[in-house]
Parts: C-alpha cells; structure tokens; sequence
C-alpha cells in the first residue's frame, strides 16, 4: 500500500486548481509544473518497475461502500507505458500550449490538468466502476478544451464528440453495473474490483450482450468503423495541442479497456463476438487507409491513418495469441509516441502557410527548414512502420499473432502495412517537397515545438533501436490478459 | 370487521405532541407570520417576515433533528400520522427547499406583490401540508396533506399579479392539479372499497390476507386511479402537460419550490403508498409503473430539446428525472427506496442551483430566462456560470458529481429488482439529454465573444428599493450564495456520497417489509 499512485494521479490536477487561482499569466506555468512534475516522477517509475512483478505501487481503499466501488489503482505491465506516454504526450502538449497565446488561460489550463488526471485514473485504476468514472470524466475537460478553444464549428463538433462517446460509455456503465450485480452471489457483497469480478462467473448468455456494449463504448472511443462518425468534425475544429491528445492517447484507453477488463473478466463474451470485432477492424485497417490517402486537410490524413492504426491494434488484442496481444500494446504506445510529434509539427506546418492545412497548397517546405522536415522524416517513417522502427515490431507482431488462427484476416491486413507507406508518404512529399505552396514560408521549426517534439522522436528512434525495453517488461501481463480467452484452457475449466 | 369495531367505541387517538411538534411550528409558524405581515411599516414585511419564516424552518430542522430516530415507524397520531427516517428525511429536503426559496424571493417582485406576510405564510402552509403528507398514516391523511400542500401552490404560482403568464399558471395548476386531486380521491376510495382499510397497515393485511385476491379488479381499479393522480403531482408523463407551462409561467422562486419539494412530496408518497402499503401487489403495478417510467424518460428528454426558455427546458428536464426517480420506485425494494432518496436529495441540490442562476440572470437581463441571458456568463460572473455548468454536468450524470452516483444507484437497483430495461432507459434517457443540457454550457463559456454582451450591468449601482435592472448581478448575494453552495454540494456529494448514503439506508429501514 502505497500512495505514489495518488500523488502522480492528483498532481495534475493539483496544479491545474493552483493555477485557476493564480493571476491570469501564471496559470501556465502552474499547468506545465504539474505536467512535468508527473512526467519525472514516472520515470522513475519506470526505472523503478519490476518486470513480472504483477501488479505494483498498490493503492486499494474504501470509496464507496454502499456500491462496492473501491479506490484501487496499480500498475503493472499493461499500463505502465500508457501512463508513460500520457505523462509524456502531456508535458509536450502542455509545453506548447503554455507558449502559445490563450485566450482564458486559467481555465483552459484547469482543464488541461483535469484531463490529464482522468486519463491517468482510466489507466491506474483495478476497480471497473473507477474506471467508469475517470473514462467519463475525461470528457468534461475534453468538451471544455474542444469546444472553448477550438476554430471553425467547435461547438457543433464538441456537442457531436460528447454525445457520440458519452452514449457508448453510458451503455457501458449499465453493462458494468449488470455485471457487477449478476457476478454478485445472492447475498454477496457488491464488487466492482476488477480482481474480484474475475474470480465470481457470469452466465455466458449474459456475457454477450455485456461485451457487445462495453465494445461499443471502446470502438467509439477508438475510434473504429462504423462508429467514427464524430471524427472528421472533431478532428477539424480542435486545437493542435489538444488534438495531439485526444488522438495520440485518449483512444488508447478504449482498446486499453478490452486487455484490462473484456478479456480476463469475460473471456467467454469477447470469443463470441471475436469473428465480428476482428471483422471491424480489418474493415477499419482497410477503410481508414483508403481514405487517408484520399484527403486533402492534412489533419484528416492523420485521423484516418488514426482509425487504421487502432484497426491494427484491436486486430492483435482479438487474435488471442500472445504476441498478438503485445504487439497491441506496443502499437498503442508506438501509435501516441508518433501521433503527438505528427501533430505538433502539423501545428508548425499550418503557422508557415498561413493557416492552411491543405496539401494542394503546400509544399517545399523542407528547403529552408532542414530541421523540420528532418523530424517530420522519422516519425512519418516510424508511422508507415519501416524496419528499424518500434511500429514495424509491433505490426509484425500483430501479424504473426494473427497468422496462427486468422490466416486470411492477417493476409488482408497486411495490405494496410502497404497504404500506411502510400498516404504517409504522400503527406510528407506534400508538405515538405515539391514546388512550394503560394502561401508558404518555409521557416525552421520554433524552439518551442522543437523542445516539445524532439524527446518524442527520440523515445521513437530509441524504442526502434530497442523495442524488448517493452516487450520485457509487458510480456507476462499481456499473456495473462488474455490467458483466460484460451481455448485449450477454456477446455480445462 | 375490525374498523367496524373501532367506530364503535370511540376513543380518542394517542398523541405523541413531541414528534408532532415540527407540524405544529409550521402551522403555528404560518400564523404568526401571517399576522407579523399584516404591520404597515415596509421594513418589517421585507425584512422580519422573511427572517421569521427563515426561524420558523430552521425551528422545524431542529425538531425534526431531536426526533430523528431509523428503524420502525412511530405512529404519533393512531391511525393517521407516523414518524420514521422516510417522513422526517424528506421533510427535512422540504425545510431546505423551503429556506432556499425564502433567499431566493427576497429581491423578487411577487412577495412583494402579494404582500410578504401571505406570500411566506402560504409557502409554510404547503410545507406543512408536505410533511403531513409525508407522515400520512391512511388514505384519509394522504388526501389531507395532498390538499394542503397544493391549494397555496395554487396561489403562489399566480403572485406575479401584474403578469399574465403567472396568473394562467396559477388557474392552470388549479385546473389540472384539481383532476389529479380527484382523480387520487376515486383512486383512494376504491382502495379502501377493495381492502376495507383506511390505515396502511389495514390495506397491507388485508392484502396479505387470503380473502382478497391481489389481481382484485376493485383494487386493481384503485390503484391506477391512485397512481394517476400521484403521478399528476409528481409531472410523471403522460400526465405531465401542465409541467412547462406552469413552471414557466410561475415566479421563479415558486418554480423552484415546486420542482424540488412537491416532488419529493410525491416520490415520498408513492413510495409510502406502493413499496409500503401495496407492496405486497408489486407484481401487478410493478411493470405498469415501469412502462410510465420508460415514457416519462423519454417524453421528458426529448421535450426538452426544442425548449429555449431555461425555466421550460428544466420543467422538461425535471420530468426526465421523474421517471429516473420512478425507476426506484417500480423495483419495490431496500435498494430501489434507497436510490430514490439519494436521487431526491441530489435532485434538489442541482435543481436549486440551476433555478437561482436562472434568477440571478432573468432579473439583470432582458432576455428572461431565454438561452439568450446566458450568453458568455462564464465570461461576465464566472462564478454564477460555474454553478450552472455543474448543475447542468450532474443533471447530465457525468462523474464527479452527485448526478452520476444518483444515477449509477438507480441504475443498480433496476438492474438488482430485474428490471434491467429500466436501467437501460435511464442511460438512453440521459443520453439524449446531453443534447440539452450541454447547450447550456457552450452557450456560457463557447460563445463567440467579440459580440458585446448586452447586458453588462454596471459594476456599482445600489439596488433601489430591493430590486431593479440596473442593479448588477452582484447585487443578489443571497442567490449567487444559494447557486454556489448547491453546486459545492453537488460536487461534494459526487466524491464524497458516504453521508447522504447512511441518510439513505436510515430512510429505508423505515421500510422493513421490503427485501
């Protein structure tokens, strides 16, 4: 029993209140202590990880008792990189928004901060209903952030973007409560411990329709085809710093979910719909690609390389094979290790062309900012998984998982490897080559930006060179997440 | 039989005076107030009658204290009133619902358009007939305090005398709540015609008993009766019309009232009436409530989305949160009676929070209570803006606010009392009110602020005598007060539920009976 948890999770938002009461210039600051304050202290925890240790720093007190809803938050192999890239991803964002002038910045700072404490909480916590509220919570901050601070029709696409995920995960949260009643034995005590719920049983009929909805609170999350719909809106009227967020992390905690809850608390449910959810996300892997490399708004060629990317990684998480699974998890963290940079530098692309984010006008932008187009080069490269990076281990991990049981599946997923290369390149030849944009000056990448993308690409470059840093230390978590899926050891129950 | 023989010898009820005593400091209350009113000098009608009204509720909090005792039911008047954690935990929201409105009318026009004396004299006489009915003991006791709680409703609703809106509301309320009335009078008598028994103890034998068959018609008959007028008060869909209108149309401070302590009058009753004294039929109304329950969800949300006026749009809301509150009632269970008296408690918090926002801007703004006022509120009194925003996120049932635990309750007492489709409705339900409730928000703080606010009062203008539009809205403290500390509450109680929880499973034990 420890409080490091605490500390690290209530921190940010520690800071963000300690900024909403400081003068208007200081907010900032405050914000970006916090951040930073959090990014050293899991570092340490890093170092500090025991590998196949189970489940670390253990927090697990009363909460609510009445609903059998405990305050239990731990790490293990599963979420200690999440919440690396969170703390990360949040110091670089917070970092370049703390330069940038915004407008209200108590506020958005606040909100910043609360942001980053619920998704730290979805990530840490072992109680189910815990969970729940930190996956909701994270939406308040993101309405705020998205629709305060956004450009163009921000308050139609946050409303769209609250609705869409709220209804998923407002389902989710009565097929949680479902399920923590229905594995209540009569006269047992309510739990919600995620422990707990995997050693009581559910029906298996019940099963079904209780993994139908949580998948359906993940998928919208993710996002994942059909349920993508609030992504084109959001995507476009969201400020860079916030949407390098909510693309490179906060889809992570939907698929997150399916390795901490679906698949050890309900393993008879997730191989049920398994056919289906692998489906989807072959679907997914082929759709986004296709139609990354039709866009022309350079945000939108990253949403839907998004939505191909996490088609990626649900297909590893329901091959039900080890290295499936954690080539699933590595592609979650190698997808927000990239994804963020993406976007900064997204940010300083459209700041020297005036605005614009359209690849018909851009272009050429690599002749005077060598930097720039040097960083943009790696994490494009690291993106479309080329040989040496860490994406290209977790996508050929995620291959051979599905190869054993799923051979034609994988054969058509692998042509999503293929497009990743067609639409990331064509993104950079578009942007930094070619004959320069009319609107375009080509100017080196700010400092700020540079400080804030540069450690990303370095984790990238490091992660390629060494991806077993990972692999080592996740191995027996991702294999025990999905040990209960197993038919053979289904068969031995 | 037995009541044939009680009529036989007449013998005088017990009396328990001192559990009786916070009935007594209304009713006497009410009086004194009443007469204190009547005094010419300005002062003492704006300033004492308030304050005495204030002392009168505060002496009822504190009685109601002293007696506060869970577990079995005490009956204080044999046969017609008892005292349990149910009675005194619900008028307990009457008495804070009651003083929130005694802050929130202090600046408002209608008392002193109806002279402050009979204003605030009325507003103790529902609230004593709510603690009546609240304590109702049999059917003739509930009609009682039914009847009192409503007919100085009725007259409050039409204190704005120089408006027409108010006074369409207040005959509207008489109309419509005298067919509810009566409607429950039928419904009652042909309870009593069914089981013999006007005491809900005699209705739960007799139904216990073999002579009467549960799927009785007569009974059957009364108990719809029963319900329907029950669910008139309680803005239960389909018989919810008059909600919008007359809340609309009501003084604010009265809105508020109404919204939040006639229906915990109601859910008090219903719960007494059903879970209680019919329980033992639950299997009959159970998924006839229910289906009322699922209508009112959805008839409540989907109203309020085309709604612009914030009073009409929460009416709307407030019928949504009817059904979420039926939901605990239909499960006839510990649970669901728990859930419901969570719900309520946080239902007046986020209700009184929202409603004295819309007070603080209908009176600076020209617009009303249109969305039009709320434009940029974060940016002119972010505190009024963040008390509304959380009143809005709880209603919503986001986390970190009593909303969400509310819900997350009542969902887990449908899904335990096998009615997991109800549970499921609920979430549907607060789902299409996202669309609502987050246009309020984004009107606040994500409008387009290079237009200039119309209505920037001006820092430092004396309110003249009490209130005026040019007065900022600083100048209502009392409200911005009421505003922010029900939004603390709200988000207290959304981390920290474990106090309105142990008041719940007090309420409840006043319900042995039900598993």
């Amino acid at each position: 029993m420890t409080i490091h948890l605490s500390i690290v999770l209530f921190l940010p938002l520690a800071a963000g209140l300690v900024g909403a009461v400081l003068p208007r210039g200081l907010a900032r600051w405050a914000g970006l202590a916090g951040a930073l304050a959090v990014l050293a202290y899991v570092v340490v925890m890093l170092v500090d990880f025991e590998s196949g240790g189970g489940l670390q720093w253990v927090t697990d007190d009363e909460w609510i008792s009445e609903l059998g809803i405990r305050y239990s938050l731990g790490v293990d192999g599963l979420n200690l990189f999440l919440i690396a890239l969170t703390a990360i991803a949040w110091a670089a964002c917070t970092l370049v928004a703390a330069f940038a002038d915004t407008d209200r910045p108590r506020l958005f700072f606040f909100n910043l901060a609360l942001a980053e404490t619920a998704v730290l909480g979805a990530f840490m916590a072992q109680d189910l209903a815990l969970f729940i509220v930190f996956f909701d919570l994270m939406l308040v901050p993101f309405y705020f952030l998205i629709g305060g601070w956004g450009g163009g029709d921000r308050v139609r696409a946050t409303t769209k973007f609250v609705i869409y995920t709220l209804s998923g995960s407002l389902l989710m949260m009565a097929a949680a409560i479902a399920l923590g009643v229905l594995a209540t034995a009569d006269g047992g005590e309510l739990s919600f411990s995620l422990a707990e719920l995997q050693q009581r049983s559910v029906p298996e009929g019940s099963q079904h329709w209780i993994v139908l909805l949580f998948a359906l609170a993940f998928f919208v999350k993710a996002p994942l085809f059909p349920l993508h719909g609030w992504v084109p809106d959001t995507y476009r009227a969201t400020s860079i710093p916030v949407l390098a967020l909510l693309s490179g992390v906060l889809s992570k905690v939907g698929v997150y979910g399916f390795l901490r809850i679906v698949l050890p608390v309900m393993p008879d449910g997730a191989q049920y719909w398994q056919e289906l959810f692998i489906v989807l996300a072959v679907f997914s892997i082929l759709y986004g690609s296709i139609l990354a490399f039709s866009q022309d708004n350079i945000r939108l060629v990253l949403a839907y390389s998004s939505i191909a990317q996490l088609g990626f990684i649900v297909l590893g998480i329901f091959a039900f094979e080890e290295k499936g699974t954690q080539g699933a998890l590595l592609q979650m963290l190698n997808h927000g290790l990239v994804t963020v940079p993406l976007f900064l530098i997204v940010g300083v692309i459209a700041v020297r062309a005036r605005g614009s984010e359209s690849l018909a006008e851009l272009g050429g932008m690599a002749l005077r900012a060598p930097v720039l187009a040097g960083l943009f080069l790696v994490t494009a490269l690291a993106t479309l998984a080329m040989p040496g990076s860490g994406n290209f281990v977790g996508e050929i991990l995620i291959l051979f998982g599905t190869f054993e049981d799923n051979l034609v599946y994988g054969l058509v997923a692998s042509a999503g490897v293929v497009l990743a290369a067609v639409y990331m390149i064509r993104l950079y030849q578009g942007t930094m080559h070619g004959r320069v944009g009319p609107a375009v000056d080509s100017l080196e990448i700010d400092r700020v930006n540079l400080a804030a993308v540069v450690p990303l690409v370095a984790v990238i470059v490091a992660l390629g060179v060494y991806p077993q840093f990972v692999l080592h230390r996740t191995e027996r978590d991702t294999s025990q997440a999905i040990a209960r899926t197993h038919p053979e050891v289904s068969v031995i129950r | 039989m037995s009541t044939l023989l009680a009529a036989a010898q007449v013998q005088a009820p017990e009396i328990d005076y001192m559990e009786l005593s916070p009935i007594f400091a209304l009713a006497g209350g009410s009086v004194i107030v009443l007469m204190v009113g009547l005094l010419r000098s300005f002062f003492v009608r704006r300033a004492v009658v308030p304050v005495l009204t204030a002392i009168v509720l505060l002496t009822a909090i504190g009685l109601t204290i002293w007696i506060w005792e869970p577990g079995n039911r005490d009956p204080i008047v044999e046969g017609a009133l008892g005292v349990d954690a149910l009675s005194l935990g619900v008028s307990m929201l009457f008495y804070v619902a009651g003083l929130v409105t005694i802050a929130l009318s202090l600046r408002a026009t209608n008392a002193l358009e109806a002279g402050h004396g009979e204003y605030y004299s009325l507003l103790l006489g529902s609230i004593a007939g709510m603690v009546v009915l609240a304590e109702a003991e049999s059917l003739m006791t509930l009609f009682i305090g039914f009847e009192l709680l409503s007919i100085p409703l009725y007259v409050l609703c039409a204190t704005h005398l120089r408006r027409r809106t108010s006074l369409e509301a207040g005959l509207k309320y008489l109309v419509v709540g005298s067919v509810g009335s009566a409607t429950l009078l039928y419904g009652l008598a042909l309870i009593y015609g069914a089981t013999g028994a006007m005491e809900f103890d005699g209705i739960r034998a007799a139904l216990a008993g073999a002579e009467l068959d549960a799927s009785d018609p007569l009974l059957l008959t009364g108990i719809a009766l029963a319900a329907t007028g029950l669910a008139f008060k309680a803005s239960v869909a389909p018989f919810h019309q008059w909600t919008p209108d007359v809340y609309e149309g009501a003084p604010t401070p009265i809105t508020t009232f109404m919204a939040v302590a006639t229906k915990a009058a109601a859910f008090a009753i219903l719960i007494r009436l059903f879970d209680s004294a019919l329980g033992l039929s639950q299997l009959d109304w159970g998924p006839a409530l229910a289906v009322l329950a699922a209508v009112t969800i959805v008839v409540g949300n989907v109203g309020a989305i085309a709604q612009r006026s914030l009073k009409r749009m929460l009416a709307w809301s407030s019928v949504a949160q009817a059904g979420y509150l039926l939901a605990g009632v239909v499960v006839g269970t510990q649970l669901g009676v728990r859930a419901t008296a969570f719900y309520l408690a946080v239902y007046l918090l986020m209700n009184v929070a929202a409603f004295a926002v819309v007070i603080a801007r209908e009176r600076v703004s020209e617009y009303g209570d249109d969305l039009r006022s709320f434009e940029n509120l974060g940016r002119v009194s972010p505190w009024l803006a963040g008390a509304m925003t959380i009143a809005m996120l709880s209603l919503a049932g986001f986390p970190a606010t009593g909303g969400f635990i509310g819900k997350f309750y009542l969902i887990d007492a449908s899904v335990a009392g096998d009615y997991t489709w109800l549970g499921i409705a609920i979430v549907i339900g607060s789902v299409i009110s996202l669309v609502y409730y987050l246009r309020v928000i984004a009107v606040m703080w994500m409008g387009r602020y290079e237009v200039e606010l119309p209505t920037v009062p001006p820092r430092r203008v004396r309110p003249v005598a009490g209130w005026s539009p040019e007065a900022d809205a600083r100048a209502q403290p009392e409200v911005l007060a009421v505003a922010v500390a029900c939004a603390a509450a709200t988000i207290f109680f959304g981390v920290m539920p474990d106090p309105l929880f142990d008041v719940a499973r007090d309420v409840s034990s006043a319900l042995p009976g039900l598993h």
